[in-house]
């Protein structure tokens, strides 16, 4: 059983958990991903790292609440433990001989942004990170950011927090005014990941995506996860799961990921009442 | 004197048209009158061409001899001598090319039913013993397995009870390998491979689940960092094939893995179960083994109308006759000597949210025709023109055999591979790299449960020998 040692709610429908898991945490590095089951029915979710202590032996998961299951494991609190927690999986990400770079987050996004932000900072990397948010209740990791960057950009779609504007206006502007990028790492909805890699394919800059799909085993036997990426299937969960943007296919990611969306509401319904029932 | 019926004791089983609506096994299992009867079947002869036969070599006549007068407990123990999963194997050998196929009473009509026998006995301790097996003295060495399937199991079962100190490290949450995740309880149940497991567990074995080899912990930390002297990877064959085709990322195409993962390991069928499965109304499996057969009757109980797409023949499907005979009785329609080109998705012009875009529609095939033998020795299936058809279906599943996970390959130090990923091991196992052997599927490629277990077996043979000549020369 893995312990939750910590429990953050960073925003209404983000939480952040500290999971003590040493053999996960020795290992971990930023861009790899775990998979959790919460209970004994439970399905298995990937998420990525979010952070970890080697020392401590605990794993951080910032997941956002979309569907039943996450939020049962949202209804967990500290002392409370996982059924099952294994990683670290999938390849950590590409660092070396990085000398300038932009992270470009989104939403829930940015809390696997943050780590590898974090990573090149220390490195000696220069880092300009573009987060951005629907609104200023749902920002999550600002401060994070700004230790980890060179230059910090927030934006909202409302102007709430930050600049009003999508991460792409941000990063047109940046690319515009001279700045000159080895690479930009993009990790958030697949559709601003899309748009993201859509952008800097115009100026030609290398473009790394990371991406989240259904799987099950996250050791590339289910074949679940399963992508186009420059007309070659492959498997995030092995191969990935970051990718050269520029060769994803992201309208069939985008399809593909909601292969299971009326069971997900209906399971989530079913959640939601029986939470309700509890309480009651 | 011998009972001389030409045929076996028939094995009962569920009505086909009840049994395709639940998941219930379908197998029943011999009445203790019919394993005696059956047993009587057997000449007791003196060549025992069946203990050839068998990956193992169990003592077949001796244990049959037992259960036809009526020593059941003694029978389980001859049998336990040479196995450590009869329950298993009694249900999923193929029988028919091993040791049924050797049987001298095949040669004029049917051969005594040995795996019925051998699923009987194990039942039939299963249910009537509480005792459990006793821990052995333990030697103090350290041996490390990696993957709970067949191979790593019986692997670890043999070295335990030489005394050695075994940690079985496997992936998944639980343990068991392809008979937890793929193998569906209505072949065979999962409590049986769970009682086989806790056996295993009362002879000292220890096994940590959620441990990825390769990722967690490597095979070098493993020898090096915490003491394993030696290291058998019987991780299995778990990559999926696809084929190629335009439409295989349609939502509604699953790898034959991850139909069965959901629905056996995860449960994906019961209500209580938080992994979701799709309920199609029509699927097409594609290919002709074992797992596709597993794959369409799963199909088939989630309510569906289901066909096997397969390139060849009836003759040449490659499934156990006997899981065809059950596919077929259960209403799984085959369209054989058909060959899919591509699969239709479905999109709404009209509207782009529809959330049906996206899905299968339908498989587009051709017809075949055999031509000439191929280097398998299998007569080559050949396009006939003008022959495209497309069946409406709204779930594919690929079932088109499996590869060796290149996880441990690529992260053990001097370990050599085959160009198609499996893993170089000599006849008891031993691999390029010192202390590590391997067998069962990530050796061979896709094979059986039997095969994987034999491997096993050699491989705790070789494993005990080089730890003793290594201590002794030490």
């Amino acid at each position: 059983m893995y312990r939750i040692v910590r429990k953050k709610i960073l925003n209404p429908t983000v939480t952040l958990m500290d999971i003590e898991a040493p053999k996960v945490a020795k290992k971990a590095e930023p861009g790899q991903f775990i998979i959790l089951r919460v209970d004994e029915n439970g399905e298995r979710i990937p998420l990525t790292v979010a952070d970890f202590d080697r020392e401590k032996g605990t794993v951080t998961i910032i997941f956002q609440v979309v569907g039943s299951t996450t939020e049962k494991l949202n209804h967990l609190n500290e002392g409370d433990c996982l059924s099952d927690f294994v990683g670290p999986l999938g390849r950590k990400t590409h660092t070396d001989g990085l000398k300038k770079v932009a992270v470009v987050g989104g939403g829930v996004g940015c809390a696997i942004a943050y780590p590898v932000a974090k990573k090149l900072h220390e490195l000696g990397c220069e880092v300009h990170s573009v987060i951005g948010f629907r609104t200023k209740d749902l920002v999550i990791l600002e401060e994070e950011f700004k230790n980890a960057s060179d230059k910090l950009m927030l934006m909202t779609d409302d102007g709430t927090a930050g600049e009003k504007g999508l991460v792409t206006d941000a990063l047109k502007r940046l690319i515009e005014s001279g700045e000159k990028y080895d690479e930009v790492i993009t990790i958030g909805p697949l559709v601003m990941m899309k748009f993201v890699c859509a952008l800097t394919k115009e100026y030609g800059i290398k473009t790394v995506a990371s991406m989240n799909p259904i799987m099950i085993d996250g050791t590339g036997m289910c074949g679940g996860c399963r992508l186009s990426v420059g007309g070659k299937t492959v498997f995030a969960c092995v191969d990935g799961p970051e990718f050269d943007g520029h060769l994803i296919d992201f309208d069939e990611a985008i399809s593909r990921a909601d292969m299971y969306k009326s069971f997900e509401r209906k399971k989530h319904g079913d959640t939601c009442n029986l939470f309700q029932k509890e309480a009651e | 004197m011998a009972n001389m019926s030409p045929v076996k004791n028939p094995m009962p089983t569920q009505d086909p048209f009840v049994r395709n609506k639940n998941f219930k096994e379908v197998a029943l299992g011999y009445t203790p009158e019919m394993a005696i009867n059956e047993a009587q079947r057997c000449l007791n002869c003196k060549h025992k061409p069946c203990v050839e036969g068998c990956p193992v070599k169990i003592h077949i006549p001796a244990f049959i001899a037992e259960v036809a007068k009526g020593n059941f407990e003694e029978a389980y123990r001859i049998i336990s001598l040479s196995t450590s999963l009869p329950a298993v194997c009694g249900r999923v050998c193929p029988q028919e090319n091993q040791c049924e196929g050797k049987c001298v009473r095949g040669i004029k009509g049917e051969s005594v039913a040995i795996g019925r026998l051998e699923r009987f006995v194990a039942d039939y301790h299963n249910a009537n013993t509480t005792k459990k097996q006793t821990r052995p003295p333990t030697n103090g060495h350290k041996v490390a397995v990696i993957g709970s399937g067949p191979a790593g199991l019986s692997c670890a079962s043999d070295l335990a009870k030489m005394g050695y100190c075994v940690t079985i490290f496997e992936a998944l949450h639980l343990a068991g390998g392809v008979l937890i995740y793929g193998i569906p309880e209505f072949r065979l149940p999962k409590d049986i491979v769970r009682k086989e497991i806790e056996g295993l567990c009362d002879l000292g074995v220890e096994i940590c689940t959620n441990t990825v080899v390769g990722r967690t912990v490597s095979i070098d930390e493993l020898m090096d960092e915490e003491g394993y002297e030696a290291v058998f990877i019987g991780s299995g064959a778990g990559l999926p094939k696809f084929m190629n085709i335009p439409g295989e990322n349609l939502k509604g195409v699953y790898s034959a893995n991850e139909f069965l993962t959901r629905i056996n390991l995860m449960k994906a069928y019961l209500p209580d179960s938080d992994t979701p499965i799709w309920h199609p109304e029509k699927v097409a499996v594609v290919g002709g083994g074992n797992v596709a057969m597993d794959a369409a009757r799963c199909a088939k109980r989630l309510g569906a109308e289901v066909y096997v797409v397969y390139r060849r023949g009836m003759e040449e499907l490659p499934a156990r006759a006997e899981e065809v005979e059950h596919a077929i009785e259960e209403g799984i329609i085959f369209k054989t000597l058909t060959n899919p080109k591509e699969i239709l998705g479905f999109y709404d012009k009209e509207n782009k949210r529809n959330e049906k875009n996206g899905t299968v529609c339908g498989i587009k095939c051709v017809e075949m025709e055999l031509g000439e033998p191929d280097a398998s020795g299998r007569r080559r299936p050949v396009e006939k023109a003008d022959s495209e058809f497309t069946i409406d279906v709204d779930c594919v599943i690929m079932a088109l055999g499996t590869t060796p996970n290149p996880l441990i390959k690529d992260t053990t130090k001097s370990l050599e591979t085959q160009k198609w990923g499996g893993i170089c091991a000599d006849e008891n196992g031993r691999t390029s790299k010192e202390g590590v052997f391997a067998g069962g599927d990530a050796v061979t490629g896709a094979a059986t449960v039997i095969l994987a277990m034999g491997a096993g077996k050699t491989a705790a043979a070789a494993i005990d020998e080089y730890i003793k000549s290594k201590s002794n020369n030490s």
